[in-house]
């Protein structure tokens, strides 16, 4: 099992993000992680990645205790303004996190060198590389950064908001990307987003995070009007139009959409 | 004029310190820090003035300060963010000390000069092998933190996921800075030190986005800046720390004309 919380509570800066929750997300499996900002969702990707201790209960990952570096965890960062303004070549950013956390002089292996190879031509952005990151656009860039974090052939991704700040063509690039690595890699991926719609097409299920509590399962269990409800802490209405999910709060809505291709 | 051997012992300790200072600048520049060498330069004026007062060589006190601020800095980390105002505090605080300190020893404006404004042709021999010794031992520490402190500087939210100690490596790090700070000052003083240490890893990175290529040429152009402005010094009679910083802010103008115009000629491809 990727991942399997049992029992954890779970603080960040004196707020409560999960409360006695358990749930577990199963082999090759695609996960939206939704909820209203500050829900938690880098915080639970970073108790996954053993950066933050539960202060009770367990986090097993790939049936062992969470715990840092674990080869078998790749994880995308919320992108922040600095690696986007880089004046540095994409292959050396992407290249500087295979082995990056060892010793040495900068530099590397061979046989890093052949597996950075691989992992940009599998995300096809090996013609990207050679452009500094800084001047790419945030789908290309985001194709090299998931290109870095498939380094070491992980079987679990944490993907955070990766469609922040991307427009509606490079959003749907982007989730096609994913959804199409994780069934030819057999990769069980969480992948963090503040708008259900454009996942909506690549999830198997959706953990929704609110209120110090999570709730897991299929798009039609989770997503309704009561459970958004106590998640929220506030009446919720979900709304069905062409495809798309609208959810409101009272008159106002919630969570808008943007168009889904 | 290598004949001179007050010219020789300037040569080889720019040599050193400038190689050291390309290297250090470099990562400098990467992590953002570039502020963190000037401040620690400020902080160390006051140990060196310090030490002049109790007899010691002023290098043991510039030495003694800009590891304990830089050592400071490090774990003090996020938090002196955007601390403009306290950081700028304690820098002019170092200064003021340092002027008490001169006040009260007799050789005062000579010595005063040399600190602040560098004085490379004054090297003695035995100051050039400290130097290398100091070089020598920074570069072998930067080579140990090299891989992990530049995966860190770029993506430290992933270098912390994949196990790197930020705090210890940041740290380590501004130690690293702390002794090339120490050495710069003794080819270009406190005030000039960004000339060196700054000026040519911006002017790398402006020049190239290969990791590798940019590492050489910030070390390439402080030892050409350094040893340009000992020649024309040698032959001008002006300050060799003049010649050094006009040197190092004409490369950098340069550098970021040649990409303006580079960008202007072969516009950026649209977003595909």
């Amino acid at each position: 099992m990727p991942v399997t919380l049992s029992g954890v509570t779970l603080t960040q800066g004196g707020r409560t993000i999960l409360q006695d929750a358990g749930f577990a997300i199963h082999d090759c499996e695609f996960v939206g992680v939704l909820g209203p900002n500050g829900a938690g969702k880098t915080t639970l990707m970073r108790a996954i990645l053993g950066l933050l201790r539960p202060q009770r209960g367990s986090i097993a990952v790939f049936g062992r205790p969470a715990e840092r570096g674990n080869p078998a965890i790749g994880y995308m960062p919320q992108v922040r303004s600095a690696p986007a303004g880089l004046r540095l070549r994409g292959w050396d950013v992407v290249a500087g996190a295979a082995s990056g956390y060892r010793f040495g002089l900068p530099g590397i292996s061979a046989a890093d060198r052949r597996e950075v190879a691989w992992a940009l031509d599998i995300v096809d952005a090996s013609a990207l590389a050679a452009r500094p990151l800084g001047e790419l656009s945030g789908g290309e860039r985001q194709r090299l950064l998931l290109a870095q974090a498939l380094l070491g052939r992980p079987q679990l991704l944490l993907l955070d908001e990766p469609l922040a700040s991307l427009d509606p063509r490079h959003q749907h690039g982007v989730v096609a990307l994913v959804r199409e690595l994780q069934q030819r890699l057999k990769l069980a991926v969480l992948f963090s987003a503040h708008d259900l719609n454009p996942v909506l097409g690549a999830l198997d299920r959706v953990l929704y995070l609110g209120g110090g509590q999570a709730a897991l399962g299929t798009v039609d269990e989770v997503v309704t009007g009561p459970v958004l409800s106590r998640l929220y802490g506030a009446a919720i209405d979900v709304a069905r139009v062409d495809g798309r999910i609208f959810v409101m709060a009272g008159a106002h809505t919630v969570g808008c959409a943007h168009e889904h291709g | 004029m290598l004949h001179y051997g007050f010219m020789a012992n300037a040569f080889a300790a720019a040599a050193i310190v400038s190689v050291l200072a390309g290297l250090t600048g470099y990562f400098l520049v990467l992590r953002g820090q570039t502020f963190a060498g000037h401040a620690l330069s400020h902080v160390g004026f006051s140990g060196a003035t310090g030490a002049v007062l109790f007899g010691v060589a002023p290098l043991w006190g510039l030495l003694l300060m800009t590891l304990a601020g830089g050592v400071a800095m490090g774990l003090l980390g996020e938090r002196l963010a955007h601390r403009d105002v306290a950081i700028g505090i304690v820098l002019s605080l170092s200064l003021g000390l340092g002027m008490l300190f001169l006040h009260f020893f007799t050789a005062y404006a000579s010595q005063a000069t040399a600190l602040l404004f560098g004085n490379v042709l004054g090297v003695t021999a035995q100051t050039v092998w400290t130097l290398l010794a100091l070089a020598l031992l920074s570069l072998a520490a930067l080579a140990l933190i090299g891989r992990p402190l530049l995966f860190a500087s770029v993506q430290p939210e992933l270098a912390e996921a994949k196990g790197v100690n930020l705090r210890r490596l940041g740290v380590a790090f501004l130690a690293i800075v702390a002794l090339a700070t120490a050495a710069c000052v003794q080819i270009v003083g406190v005030l000039l030190v960004f000339a060196l240490m700054v000026g040519p890893a911006a002017t790398a990175q402006q020049l190239t986005a290969r990791i590798g290529r940019g590492l050489l040429l910030a070390a390439g152009l402080a030892l050409a800046e350094a040893w340009g402005g000992l020649v024309l010094a040698f032959y001008t009679d002006w300050p060799a720390s003049f010649w050094i910083t006009a040197l190092s802010g004409a490369a950098y103008l340069l550098a970021s004309l040649t990409r303006l115009r580079w960008r202007a000629v072969k516009p950026l491809r649209p977003p595909v």
